[in-house]
């Protein structure tokens, strides 16, 4: 097919657009350009290509690691994957709302990522109160790294540019601040009824 | 040790964590020499993906030294400098046996719809990640090399994940010579796979995203058109006018999850966590190329269904293509390219944080403060 000499845009007649640049243009221009035009020359061309024992596994099925405690896993699995981490196993409330999510629910279905989704707010609940009886309690300033924005142009990286992430930016610290906000407001709404009811 | 770990969204610090132990004959325990935060380390950061413990150490992209091994490892020794893909894979079953690593079926017991990743939430297997002074490494004869003595140390940390994923998503667009390319996203992804489009072949490079800091260096890096996206009423409209109103050939998702320029996407996936990610830029990539085009998605997004466009995606005829990269099966290829100059990695980086200031290294990431592209870690300092 030849370039189109039509004036008509090019969506509407037969012929292609003329090229911006030759190739010997772009090779002069770019470097590198047109190294791995032949798709023989890109790693994952074609996408399935058997191997044939280059992987370094010198075993067909690997050994077994031992499972320490129930692993939660995937009803879509057969079986425990012989090898698997062993971060942050389930525990309390959040752990039981995994360890459910992950024995009821395949992952094609919604309740199982939302379960977890509501498994990870519950354990930030109870992770944040565990930390008061501990040493070294949250500190929401520390933690989100917010001194950057005195130490890392936080004013001119945002001033007089044209980006559309801060109107959401805004919303952030209701994300960060909200929860703890709520949770003083609870805990003097508390206190409050238990005075009053202690009084009378 | 010294470790990174997740507080909750938004909040991280550094704690004192027990070395990890061998748990399988072919682990290896891998002492952190550099390391990285990545893009989709935000989506974690931001509570986005499903099953992200309070406790969990982030981080995939490392370089380090062997500290110790299991007793089948075969391959590496304690005192190897290795760099260590973001895919943690057997080798062996049936997807590693076909090349796709980052599609294994042996490492990750939580899904079955992605691989093992390194501190990646337990969605990907629950191992905790790099951001720290020591890391575990499942199947230390099949994932690690050993980085050759020319290379240095902050390509060959870029090389285990964020380079090979960019050449990968414009592997995945299928150019052919003289093809419009449109990448969206401006991050190190998305610079990397503009600059792969020119090696395959490609006769025109677009590059859209609304920090104008990073348009810029897509100029410079990856000899890119660029436009801010901010400054057009609508971007596909301007795409169409732009290839004469045909449309790209191949369009690259390199945003994914955290995709801005719809305020209603981008606040029900990345603050109310009601979408697997905000499908804005892919949304945008299936608009705005031709009918019978190619897109190709390397951005990251949850497990939860995502407001997508099918319907465009269906009536255009395009070819979605789409996985994380199995980093690996580039090396070869990418170890060419950077040797001979063809890609230059360590220009991408912009910051270099010690491991105890990881939290400010994220916020400035996630806040894309200071002209921020790439930040590193380095744990030698904690």
């Amino acid at each position: 097919m030849t370039s189109s000499t039509s004036d008509l845009p090019i969506a509407y007649v037969p012929g292609r657009p003329a090229a911006r640049e030759t190739a010997d243009q772009l090779r002069a221009r770019i470097p590198g350009w047109g190294a791995d035009l032949d798709p023989k020359d890109r790693p994952s061309t074609p996408k399935l290509q058997y191997q044939d024992g280059l992987t370094g596994a010198h075993w067909e099925f690997p050994e077994r690691q031992p499972e320490k405690w129930p692993r939660e896993r995937s009803l879509e699995h057969a079986f425990l994957t012989p090898v698997f981490g062993t971060a942050q196993p389930p525990k309390g409330l959040s752990g039981a709302i995994r360890k459910l999510s992950y024995a009821r629910y395949s992952e094609g279905r919604a309740a199982h990522w939302l379960l977890l989704v509501l498994a990870d707010r519950v354990d930030a609940v109870e992770e944040h109160l565990r930390s008061f009886l501990t040493s070294r309690p949250d500190n929401p300033i520390t933690e989100t790294g917010v001194r950057s924005e005195f130490t890392h142009s936080g004013l001119s990286s945002r001033l007089g540019k044209k980006r559309t992430d801060l109107v959401h930016q805004s919303l952030d610290p209701i994300v960060v601040v909200g929860p703890w906000v709520a949770a003083a407001a609870g805990a003097v709404l508390g206190a409050r009824r238990l005075v009053r009811a202690v009084a009378r | 040790m010294r470790a990174m770990v997740y507080r909750g969204p938004y909040k991280i610090r550094v704690e004192e964590k027990d070395v990890p132990r061998i748990e399988h004959p072919d682990d290896a325990i891998v002492r952190v020499t550099m390391g990285a935060i990545c893009g989709s380390d935000l989506h974690l950061y931001h509570g986005l993906m499903p099953d992200t413990r309070i406790g969990h150490t982030f981080g995939h992209e490392f370089i380090g030294v062997v500290d110790q091994v299991g007793s089948s490892v075969q391959n590496l020794k304690v005192g190897d400098r290795v760099m260590v893909p973001f895919n943690i894979f057997c080798g062996s079953c049936w997807f590693c046996a076909r090349g796709l690593y980052s599609n294994c079926h042996n490492v990750n017991p939580n899904a079955t719809a992605v691989g093992g990743i390194y501190g990646y939430s337990h969605t990907t297997g629950g191992y905790d990640g790099a951001q720290a002074q020591y890391v575990r490494v499942p199947f230390a004869d099949v994932g690690p090399s050993i980085i050759p003595d020319w290379l240095s140390d902050e390509d060959a940390v870029l090389l285990t994940d964020a380079v090979p994923t960019g050449y990968f998503g414009a592997q995945l667009g299928e150019i052919v010579e003289g093809d419009t390319v449109v990448v969206f996203g401006a991050g190190p992804v998305g610079l990397v796979a503009a600059k792969s489009a020119w090696l395959m072949g490609a006769g025109r490079v677009i590059v859209i995203d609304h920090l104008e800091y990073r348009l810029e260096k897509a100029r410079t890096f990856a000899h890119a058109e660029t436009f801010n996206f901010t400054e057009y009423d609508d971007i596909v409209v301007e795409m169409k006018k732009q290839t004469d109103f045909l449309g790209a050939d191949v369009a690259i998702d390199a945003v994914g999850a955290e995709a801005d320029g719809n305020l209603l996407q981008h606040v029900t996936s990345a603050t109310l966590k009601l979408q697997g990610g905000s499908p804005v830029a892919l949304n945008w990539a299936i608009d705005s190329v031709r009918k019978g085009a190619t897109v190709s998605v390397v951005g990251a997004y949850g497990p939860i269904f995502s407001a997508v466009k099918f319907g465009d995606a269906m009536n255009k005829g395009l070819t979605l293509r789409m996985n994380q990269c199995p980093v690996k099966r580039q090396w070869p290829r990418l170890f060419e390219h950077v040797r001979n100059g063809h890609l230059t990695p360590n220009e991408l980086v912009t910051h270099r944080v010690p491991l105890e200031d990881i939290a400010e290294g994220y916020h400035i990431f996630s806040a894309k403060l200071d002209g921020c592209i790439k930040p590193l870690v380095l744990p030698s300092a904690a």
